[in-house]
């Protein structure tokens, strides 16, 4: 079909100049040395000034991760990493303590002009308040952590959150801030020893955020971290704790941008989070790491183990991710649901263009009684990028009454992509209701032409299905990001059948 | 990629191998491709939970060891394989009987054999050479771990060929039973190619003489259908409760073939049954449904791999498992669609039924899709039978038992219901009429 054809080649030309934030940011930075080695951990320890214990954690996953092979299961295929060849730490060079916008390295505050953000979120984002009078959206705070390459430049509304009992902070920070609750909660969701890229990050994590909820406090704002890898030859290795203390509710943000290179880098975090007696997380995430160019060449690697543990009963974590960039995407947010009645919740949209390579999706693991769990993803293939969905629910067998609905779609957009569907159902309890329901489609041509028929075009046809394809995810996204994550999905599609 | 130490029971199989190598049918090239077969195999070694496709049915586990070649069955084996076959005879039907690993022509029916039907064991066409059936037996994908020891030990099985043309009004019945004594090894491979334009059924059973026990069947199945031509499948494992059954069948479809398959296992302590079908020609047609109703500590693996390879054709795949006391069912099916097979619709349903709170299902439903146009989808539901119902019907009178019965007849009916002959699907409905007998 010579309409197909023209699709490819308009998104694989929409592919190359796309990407809007591709750019290099001119600082200079503080490297360790190239290589891992214990030394490095020992670099990265003390560049942070921990205590013995946290160097110790470190040192232990790192040989721990001497030990372990890298996961062949997923159904992407890369070169072999050099983990020799890469810097694991990488921090812009600090000039003087800060103590208002104006002195934070002005590269940096253009950095985020140029990601799109527009100025006033930027001075949201550094802190300072907008003028009164101004729109109410101005008004709407959000708190921010700004992880630059392996360390967070700043992070906003620190005293207002601590009114509310509310910590929020880098996790390097809190390490020595708060070290009973980093060393109560920090691997116990993602042992140390989980899987390869998660004890790697283990070793070696540089920054991140830490976010404590006491009890019954809902966090009076959204908090947002903004990763950015800036630097050359980097990897990215952040940490993110999030504990939600009995009754307490809160709502976190993450989003991730870098520029545009031919080597391809590195990006191995951990997620934990930890839900205590009825407590809520929810956690969103906009990911458009650079994909690569239009030859499959450069791109983030994006191997991340992302898990939340409902400890405790009533509980309930829900991620919702818009997955746009990356070259490889690995990743499986999982929702381990011990506490009885407590409830996970996925949410995804997955787009892939040019050569990317998706293997993404969630487990949901029931132990406690009464347990349930929705799974909603949406994957979109185009280019000739292979879009993937893992999932897995089970059921343990003291999980008495457990539920589980699960509808992952796939829509294909040309003849030279790949979608794929590998759920796997486990129930070893016979009150387990589980449901499964997966379809692949393209877009239906009577769907086009009923559209085109009332006068819409083309290109406005596509986007109002592949809108309406993906809104139930939509519509669990925070009102900024969903703005956000709509503006990422009209790039990626524009154009696409044409 | 898995470098595995060699166990005790690894290196007694390879020294069996080695000993029944010269007693095995075929020389020169066939005895080229078991050794290439053996060494594929001993590679791996038997299959474990760490091996993607084999994560449920952990054979290091559950099998340990591969038991040795059994004998050749003497007057009594025979004897009591022929009253096992008795006790399951189907009516109307060609029986062609595979007594432990070996063809046993005296239980068969070679009689009036209907034009362009052609029979011979698999024993004869290999050690009288002939080179393009034997290619044939041999061209399977060695990959597959009990794939390959299937090539390099098979001893037997049956060479059905059907020429152009040929509607069979008689379904062909391959019967396996074990009717040895000792616990031992039976490897068996057979044979079927559908000319263009033919119409066959084929019936495979699974069972045991009196007094078999904890054996092991690894058998091997490969059919071609021809262009416009049809085969109706239906299959039923009835092993013995601690025997072991490792089976694969490879199945390709020619331009507007149709298949129609059903198999049904309530037997065996461990049973796999691997199925791939391949659409090798455009315009074929695949129905592939299945039933396990399993109890006890059974374990019933079906994986299906449906392969579709070439535009426009059609698949469906409904399977239903019924698993009680402490039982455990897997069911992994995985459908692809090549980048060229456009206009490809797909579609496989599984449904499990849990009766006990000890029993395990797990379902792997994939989609593996590389064409855009094409309509494709998968379910896949669990869950225990449903309460409003049993209270319905118990508050009419009828014991928990009867109306479970009831009710699980229902729910395995829609798989049973696709399989086309009458007189097969009774048989079908009488061996799920017996297991739920037995349970009540």
């Amino acid at each position: 079909m010579p309409a197909v054809q023209e699709t490819v080649e308009r998104v694989r030309r929409i592919d190359v100049d796309q990407y809007r934030y591709g750019f290099e940011t001119q600082i200079e930075s503080d490297k360790a040395p190239k290589g891992l080695s214990e030394d490095t951990v020992r670099f990265i320890s003390a560049k942070k000034n921990e205590p013995a214990w946290m160097l110790e954690w470190r040192l232990e996953a790192y040989r721990r991760w001497l030990t372990m092979t890298e996961p062949t299961w997923a159904r992407v295929d890369y070169p072999k990493i050099d983990y020799q060849d890469i810097y694991y730490y990488a921090a812009p060079k600090p000039k003087k303590t800060l103590s208002s916008i104006d002195e934070i390295d002005p590269e940096i505050l253009k950095t985020y002009e140029k990601l799109g953000i527009p100025l006033r979120e930027v001075a949201i984002l550094e802190g300072v308040e907008p003028p009164p009078g101004g729109p109410p959206s101005a008004n709407r705070k959000i708190a921010v952590d700004a992880v630059f390459d392996s360390v967070s430049v700043a992070t906003t509304f620190q005293k207002e959150l601590k009114a509310a009992g509310v910590i929020f902070m880098p996790i390097s920070e809190a390490i020595r801030e708060h070290p009973e609750l980093v060393q109560k909660y920090l691997g116990t969701v993602v042992p140390t020893s989980d899987n390869y890229f998660a004890t790697l990050n283990s070793a070696v994590f540089s920054d991140g955020s830490f976010v404590y909820v006491p009890p019954g406090v809902r966090c009076p704002m959204e908090l947002s971290t903004y990763f950015r890898i800036n630097e050359r030859n980097t990897g990215q290795f952040e940490r993110t704790l999030i504990i939600a203390d009995k009754g307490s509710y809160v709502s976190y943000l993450e989003g991730c941008t870098a520029p545009q290179r031919d080597e391809n880098q590195l990006h191995a975090a951990v997620v934990e989070l930890v839900t205590l007696d009825d407590a809520e997380i929810k956690y969103s995430t906009v990911q458009n790491w650079y994909p690569g160019n239009s030859e499959g060449k450069g791109g983030i690697y994006n191997f991340v183990t992302k898990r939340g543990d409902c400890r405790g009963k009533n509980s309930k974590i829900s991620w919702t991710q818009v997955e746009t960039g990356s070259a490889i995407t690995w990743k499986y947010p999982s929702c381990i649901l011990r506490g009885d009645n407590s409830s996970g919740e996925f949410y995804s949209i997955a787009i892939s263009n040019g050569f990317q390579q998706v293997d993404s999706g969630t487990k949901m693991i029931h132990l406690g009684k009464n347990t349930s769990s929705r799974i909603i993803s949406k994957g979109i293939a185009a280019g000739k990028s292979q879009n993937t969905y893992r999932g897995l629910v089970s059921a343990h067998r003291k999980a008495t009454g457990a539920r589980n609905y699960t509808a992952c779609d796939s829509l294909l957009i040309g003849d030279k992509c790949g979608a794929h569907t590998v759920p796997y159902v486990e129930a070893k309890n016979s009150s387990a209701t589980f449901e499964h329901e997966a379809t692949t489609s393209k877009i239906s041509e009577d769907v086009l032409f009923y559209c085109i028929q009332r006068g819409l075009s083309q290109e406005e046809a596509v986007g109002l299905v592949v809108n309406g394809f993906v809104k139930d995810v939509l519509q669990q996204l925070p009102m900024e990001f969903a703005v956000e994550a709509q503006k990422l999905i009209s790039i990626s599609l524009e154009g696409s059948v044409g | 990629m898995n470098v595995v130490a060699k166990t005790e029971t690894g290196r007694a199989l390879g020294d069996a191998f080695a000993v029944a190598r010269d007693r095995l049918p075929g020389k020169g090239k066939i005895a080229d491709q078991r050794r290439q077969a053996f060494e594929a195999y001993e590679r791996s070694g038997l299959p474990h939970r760490r091996i993607e496709d084999w994560k449920y049915t952990d054979l290091r586990a559950l099998m340990r060891e591969v038991l040795p070649l059994a004998p050749a069955p003497d007057a009594a084996a025979l004897g009591r394989a022929a009253a096992a076959v008795k006790l399951r005879a189907i009516d109307g039907v060609r029986r062609l009987v595979l007594v432990d690993g070996a063809f046993a022509p005296d239980l068969s029916d070679l009689g009036n054999l209907e034009k362009g039907l052609g029979i011979r064991p698999l024993r004869e066409v290999l050690d009288a050479g002939d080179g393009a059936l034997s290619a044939r037996a041999f061209a399977t994908d060695i990959s597959n771990p009990m794939v390959a020891l299937n090539g390099a030990m098979a001893t037997d099985g049956v060479v059905i060929e059907i020429a152009d043309g040929t509607v069979l009004a008689q379904p062909l019945h391959i019967v396996h039973v074990a009717s040895g004594t000792a616990p031992a090894s039976m490897f068996t491979r057979s044979l079927l190619r559908l000319g263009r334009d033919t119409n066959v059924t084929l019936v495979e059973s699974y069972l045991a003489g009196e007094g078999a026990k904890a054996y092991q069947a690894h058998d091997g199945l490969i059919v071609a259908i021809g262009d416009n031509a049809r085969l109706d499948h239906v299959r039923l494992v009835e092993d013995a409760i601690d025997a072991f059954n490792i089976s694969s069948a490879t199945i390709s479809l020619g331009a507007h073939a149709h298949l129609n398959t059903f198999g049904l296992t309530s037997g065996g302590h461990v049973s796999r049954y691997q199925l791939t079908v391949t659409c090798a020609g455009e315009g074929s047609k695949v129905e592939t449904n299945g039933v396990n109703l399993i109890n006890g500590t059974q374990h019933a693996d079906t994986t299906l791999f449906m392969d579709h390879a070439v535009p426009h054709c059609a698949s469906r795949e409904i399977f239903r498992a019924v698993v009680d006391d402490r039982a455990h069912s897997v069911f992994q099916g995985r459908i692809i669609v090549r980048p060229d097979a456009q206009k490809t619709d797909a579609k496989m349903m599984t449904r499990a039924l849990l009766l006990s709170d000890d029993a395990e299902a797990d379902n792997k439903p994939e989609l593996e899709i590389f064409a855009d146009d094409v309509t494709c989808g998968h379910g896949a539901t669990t869950g225990a039978l449903d309460e409003s119902l049993l209270f319905y019907m118990r508050a009419r009178g009828l014991p928990e038992k009867e109306a479970q019965a009831l009710l699980i007849q229902a729910f395995v009916g829609e798989a049973i219901e696709s399989i086309a002959s009458d007189a097969l699907r009774e048989v079908a409905i009488a061996t799920a009429q017996r297991w739920l007998e037995a349970r009540a």
